[in-house]
């Protein structure tokens, strides 16, 4: 335990007595970390669309001879995406081409004409005009996504409306009232007042004219009760298929919260694997291995040293992190308690791994290059969410990211942050197998070298 | 220091083939032979850092300190800090004592806050002894301790060693130079394909060419070293 000591602080030295290493160590990983987290947690961005509409001032939808109140699908487009107001075709076309807008979306001047023509006896095809200039295929896909998205949400308030207003009509059909068209007031009778009126004459008519007049009366009641049952049905047009989430797995964390804990781990990950692999390979490159293990510090000593170098370093980079994300995403401070538990965890069987591979190779640049060969495709493979390749792949990836500590931080680190999200024994115990097996794998490693 | 019939085997080679070797107090051995002879693996097993596979080696008067071939120090700290580590790995009582002990012994003193690194390979070749003899060792292993140095460097290091030597330490090295290994050596144990062919002081090796390969007697004592390996078949 004494040489632990001593060595701890010879290492300390030699990281003090190397700034620009020192300061490249915790700054990259932050860095990576950083935009990591910044991608993850941003949402998609608004793309801008050239918007271009046509159709004359004033012209509203018309359902049955009445006007639909005006729908706002200007504010409803742009809030969906950046509309950049252009004066005619060709400047759409411009802004498409130069790549100022991803794509242009014209609203020809005879759309609401062709919509008014649905309820006549020669309905048109309503089309709307999109421009896209597909240069590649990411930026293909998105336009192709978003537009269909938006024409979706388009046509769905347009069926709304005209559901809301065929319910409306069949109310009046069914229970009469006023009706206002072409600039004037109609009073509408409806089935249920016509059926009382038929009932009442009914009596005071001749025995043969009963029996048909009893007949008329009897549908409108028919007709009454199932136009009833049909304006639920009208509403549903509009929206045939509802959605009913329900959550069966996976309870996920806030997106900012993940997006912290993404870049925590990421930084604690690289500090952890390449201070512990580093300094470990050091030791063999200084040709110092050897004789410290001549009887001066176990080769078990030295790892734990190296384990607890890595393990102090990255609790104190991960935590100031943290504590400058705090400044961005509140997060509750109440919870460092677990805060620490998962950072030292993680760091510890992070350290463990760090020392295997650095018990591999005799250089701190191919170690380095270890480390980053090993933990970076581990690190982004355990962010590769269920159902974004097929399952055998992700069956792979799910073993595959099992071996490394890195998921299993990330987890941790998602835990302690989040009250809401799972708990985080499970990720503690895995973490501390993983210590253990890759405190073993070390050990044996460095046995291999030391017996020469 | 002794060493009885030590084997040592890697895979199917045998590096050590049943060497058998004593040294006393304030003896200085010199190992030699050609490459891959066996020498480093001797050294190795005498400093304990490798276990044979056959044979015992013991020291009967306490430490044995071991430099190795490349200097191994932190290069990144200064002379007194490594001398300072290496005295509290060891548990001294007063490691900046024995550190400023070495430091007066290697002539070091004015240069302990310089980084090792800066310093020239002879000087840190200085150091590397002076950290393998802060266990002030009976019995100190050197292994090629003057290679890259300069004939000036090389001169400072073996007036080192031999006050060591008279002092009493038993020292044992490892070298190619066979003028050095003459001129240093009290004793020499020639090494060849891991068997021990000759263990004697200089002058006997001498004799034993004059009678093996007296065409080579007269020649320098290299060539005369050459000619008597390749009459025993190496």
């Amino acid at each position: 335990m004494r040489g632990v000591r001593w060595l701890l602080l010879k290492d300390l030295q030699i990281l003090r007595r190397s700034p620009l290493q020192a300061v490249l160590l915790v700054a990259y990983p932050i860095l990576i970390a950083v935009l990591v987290g910044f991608a993850i947690s941003r949402g998609p961005e608004k793309p801008r669309v050239a918007f271009l509409n046509e159709v004359p001032t004033g012209t509203r939808i018309t359902v049955g001879g009445a006007q639909l109140p005006a729908a706002n699908v200007k504010g409803r487009i742009c809030g969906r995406v950046e509309c950049v107001f252009v004066a005619d075709r060709a400047e759409a076309e411009d802004k498409v081409r130069s790549g100022d807008a991803l794509a242009a979306l014209i609203l020809p001047a005879d759309l609401v004409n062709k919509i008014n023509s649905l309820s006549t006896l020669t309905p048109g095809v309503p089309e709307v005009e999109v421009l896209v200039n597909e240069e590649n295929a990411v930026k293909a896909e998105l336009v192709d996504d978003r537009i269909t998205s938006l024409l979706a949400q388009a046509n769905l308030a347009v069926a709304r409306r005209i559901g809301a207003e065929g319910g409306r009509y069949l109310d009046l059909i069914v229970n009469g009232g006023e009706f206002k068209a072409l600039g004037g007031s109609f009073h509408i009778l409806g089935l249920r007042t016509s059926a009382k009126i038929l009932e009442a004459v009914t009596p005071a008519l001749p025995k043969s004219l009963q029996p048909p007049l009893r007949e008329v009366t009897n549908f409108a009641a028919q007709a009454r009760d199932n136009l009833d049952v049909a304006k639920p049905l009208i509403a549903r047009l509009a929206q045939p298929i509802a959605v009913d989430k329900v959550v069966v797995g996976g309870e996920s964390p806030p997106l900012e919260i993940f997006a912290i804990a993404v870049a925590a781990t990421f930084t604690l990950a690289f500090v952890v694997v390449l201070l512990v692999a580093g300094s470990l390979a050091l030791e063999r490159e200084e040709n110092a291995f050897p004789r410290l293990t001549r009887g001066l510090v176990s080769s078990g000593g030295l790892l734990g040293e190296k384990m607890l170098l890595g393990v102090a370093v990255g609790l104190v980079v991960t935590l100031l992190m943290l504590f400058g994300m705090q400044f961005f995403v509140p997060l509750e401070l109440s919870r460092i308690g677990l805060w620490l538990v998962a950072i030292l965890f993680s760091g510890a069987a992070l350290g463990a791994a760090g020392a295997a591979l650095g018990a591999a190779a005799r250089e701190v640049r191919a170690v380095s290059l270890l480390a980053f060969m090993v933990t970076l495709p581990i690190a982004f493979l355990s962010l590769v969410p269920s159902g974004a390749v097929s399952p055998a792949v992700f069956d792979a990836i799910r073993y595959a990211t099992a071996l490394f500590p890195f998921k299993p931080a990330l987890q941790a680190i998602t835990a302690a942050l989040d009250e809401t999200g799972p708990g985080i024994g499970g990720p503690l115990v895995h973490l501390a197998i993983l210590a253990f097996a890759y405190a073993a794998i070390a050990r044996l490693a460095l046995r291999r070298f030391t017996a020469v | 220091m002794r060493a009885d019939n030590v084997v040592k085997r890697f895979g199917s080679r045998e590096a050590l083939r049943g060497v058998s070797f004593e040294a006393a107090a304030g003896d200085r051995v010199a190992v030699i032979g050609p490459n891959g002879a066996g020498k480093t693996t001797l050294l190795s097993i005498l400093a304990g850092i490798s276990r044979p596979d056959e044979g015992e080696v013991s020291s009967t008067n306490g430490e044995v300190g071991w430099v190795p071939q490349q200097a191994a120090l932190y290069r990144r700290l200064t002379v007194e800090e490594n001398l300072l580590l290496f005295a509290r790995l060891e548990g001294h009582e007063d490691p900046r004592g024995s550190a400023e002990e070495m430091l007066e012994l290697t002539g070091l003193r004015e240069r302990r806050g310089e980084i090792v690194a800066r310093l020239s390979g002879g000087n840190q070749q200085r150091i590397n002894i002076a950290i393998g003899l802060l266990s002030r060792p009976a019995v100190l292993l050197l292994d090629e301790p003057s290679v890259g140095l300069d004939p000036r460097q090389r001169s400072r290091l073996w007036e080192f060693v031999s006050a060591l030597a008279d002092r009493g330490t038993t020292v044992i090295f490892s070298t190619h130079d066979i003028q050095e290994a003459e001129r240093y050596g009290g004793r020499l144990l020639v090494l060849a394909d891991g068997e021990a062919l000759f263990d004697g002081p200089p002058e006997e090796l001498r004799a034993a060419v004059r009678r093996e390969a007296p065409e080579a007697a007269d020649r320098d004592f290299e060539t005369a070293f050459v000619a008597y390996l390749h009459h025993r078949g190496h």
